[in-house]
């Protein structure tokens, strides 16, 4: 079954950088016209699929456009053209604590990330001592999150959003914090999940993680898709870029 | 019916998050949110009262609910310029109505508000107003209207002050004029004929009058009644089109 579908997606951004309000004001129909016009390619004309069981890693240069990518498929942006389809519920794993509020504990940012990710309330409070047991935080989860370490907020982010119960799981680079033991607690979930046919679309430059957990990779250059397909033949491209 | 029920649960927990997080970290808590108005409260009063000597009834009472009031606006309408500014790592990476951020600000701003009616009905007693159950009723009625207006302008300010950040220092600024120009701390009959005008091309200025007779004369005020229900569906209809046309960009720009 289709999860993710990209048909000839281009995706341009635009940058807003007025010369201040004066400027804007006296030069009003040049400045319109400079700020429609100065607009860069982050993706140039990308078209895959992704399905059930793929687990699915995205690799390239810095600025190549992977996280504009997942950005897409999470659904936050929208393309400049081009169609994408997504099917079923997306949990983003977030960066170190983003959707979090320091001033809370870690169990009030179960309850608000839970729901902000897409769960309604009664769903987290079933799911909450599965959470909090898998973040191992302990006693911790009653302390507000300003005082945990960034090895901390990570365990709790990505507790959440495999709790989430998603179809599509999307991951940029966030693996790398955190100890030794839960990075592999961690990738052991994520192969749970994919024995259990869910899709994961996973960023990053760890090119030994990507080995150990994907079944497939995109090579993206210079805002091209350049490969689609095995994972050594990708990797192989791109270390030789 | 799972969405309905997820709405709620949205709404709910992150107007309790705005709630809970404003005095988590203050000892006093609640009673900052009546120092402010209860403050500029005593200024006015000082300087009509006791320096210009202005011939108002009840001039303690009038001042207290139009300030609760005016507080509840300018502190929705001021934070909302920078609120998805500040919940940019969000907005970022998931897909969630992002008008809930704004819709829960203006709520947590009115709980604060609706929290500090009972301090205007210690008022209303020790001035020996009687609170009829009519004023009560009303409350739900007034608290709606006033919320929709406050919301709409709010989102309105919040979505274009991502494309065009300017705007938070000029609404902060106008706020300051508008505050002026609403009887607040004036009551409407001061107004010459000539500047009546203002009044009704000035929406807070129905909200003002509202309250004000609800608590001063337990009545509800007809005209002004229909005039914020007027600026509430057109600045409604404003926000939302503008909102609906902008957020697929918020990810971007933020």
């Amino acid at each position: 079954m289709v999860r993710i579908e990209f048909k000839n997606v281009t995706k341009y951004y635009t940058l807003l950088n007025t010369g201040g309000i004066k400027n804007f004001l006296f030069n009003l129909f040049s400045e319109i016209k400079r700020i429609k016009n100065s607009r860069f390619l982050a993706l140039d004309n990308i078209s895959f699929s992704i399905f059930d069981k793929d687990v699915v890693g995205i690799i390239g240069k810095n600025g190549a456009g992977k996280s504009t990518l997942l950005s897409l498929i999470a659904g936050v942006i929208k393309p400049s053209s081009g169609k994408i389809k997504v099917y079923g519920r997306i949990a983003p794993l977030l960066e170190l604590g983003a959707g979090f509020h320091p001033d809370l504990t870690g169990y009030e940012n179960i309850i608000l990330n839970g729901i902000l990710l897409g769960m309604t309330k009664k769903e987290i409070m079933k799911k909450i001592d599965s959470i909090i047991e898998f973040s191992e935080l302990g006693d911790f989860i009653f302390q507000p999150i300003r005082i945990y370490s960034s090895g901390m907020l990570s365990r709790l982010g990505f507790s959440i959003a495999v709790h989430v119960n998603p179809d599509i799981l999307l991951i940029d680079e966030v693996l790398s914090v955190g100890d030794m033991k839960f990075q592999e607690k961690c990738i052991n979930k994520i192969l749970e999940f994919k024995k259990i046919g869910k899709t994961i679309v996973f960023v990053s430059h760890d090119i030994g993680t990507v080995k150990k957990l994907c079944n497939r990779v995109l090579v993206i250059h210079n805002h091209k898709l350049i490969y689609d397909g095995k994972v050594e033949k990708g990797v192989e491209i791109y270390e030789n870029l | 019916m799972r969405n309905i029920e997820y709405y709620k649960d949205l709404i709910i927990e992150l107007t309790k998050k705005d709630i809970k997080v404003r005095y988590k970290n203050s000892y006093l808590g609640y009673l900052w949110s009546l120092a402010n108005p209860l403050c500029l409260a005593l200024i006015f009063y000082f300087i009509f009262k006791i320096i210009t000597k202005v011939q108002m009834e009840n001039y303690t009472l009038f001042l207290i609910s139009g300030l609760f009031v005016w507080q509840w606006i300018s502190n929705s309408v001021l934070a909302s310029a920078n609120i998805f500014l500040s919940n940019a790592s969000l907005i970022k990476k998931v897909k969630f109505p992002r008008n809930f951020l704004v819709l829960s600000l203006v709520l947590s701003e009115g709980f604060n508000f609706l929290v500090s009616i009972p301090v205007i009905f210690l008022f209303m007693l020790y001035y020996k107003y009687s609170i009829s159950l009519k004023v009560i009723l009303l409350l739900p009625l007034l608290l709606f209207l006033t919320g929709i207006l406050i919301y709409s302008l709010s989102l309105i300010i919040g979505t274009l002050n991502v494309f065009f950040r300017d705007l938070e220092r000029i609404v902060s600024l106008l706020l300051t004029f508008i505050f002026y120009l609403t009887p607040i701390i004036y009551s409407e009959g001061y107004i010459p004929e000539k500047y009546k005008f203002i009044l009704y091309i000035n929406p807070f200025a129905s909200v003002a009058m509202l309250w004000h007779d609800l608590f001063l004369k337990a009545i509800l005020n007809f005209k002004a009644l229909c005039f914020l229900i007027f600026y509430d569906i057109l600045f409604y209809i404003i926000a939302t089109v503008i909102y609906k046309k902008l957020q697929d960009k918020f990810a971007e720009l933020v």
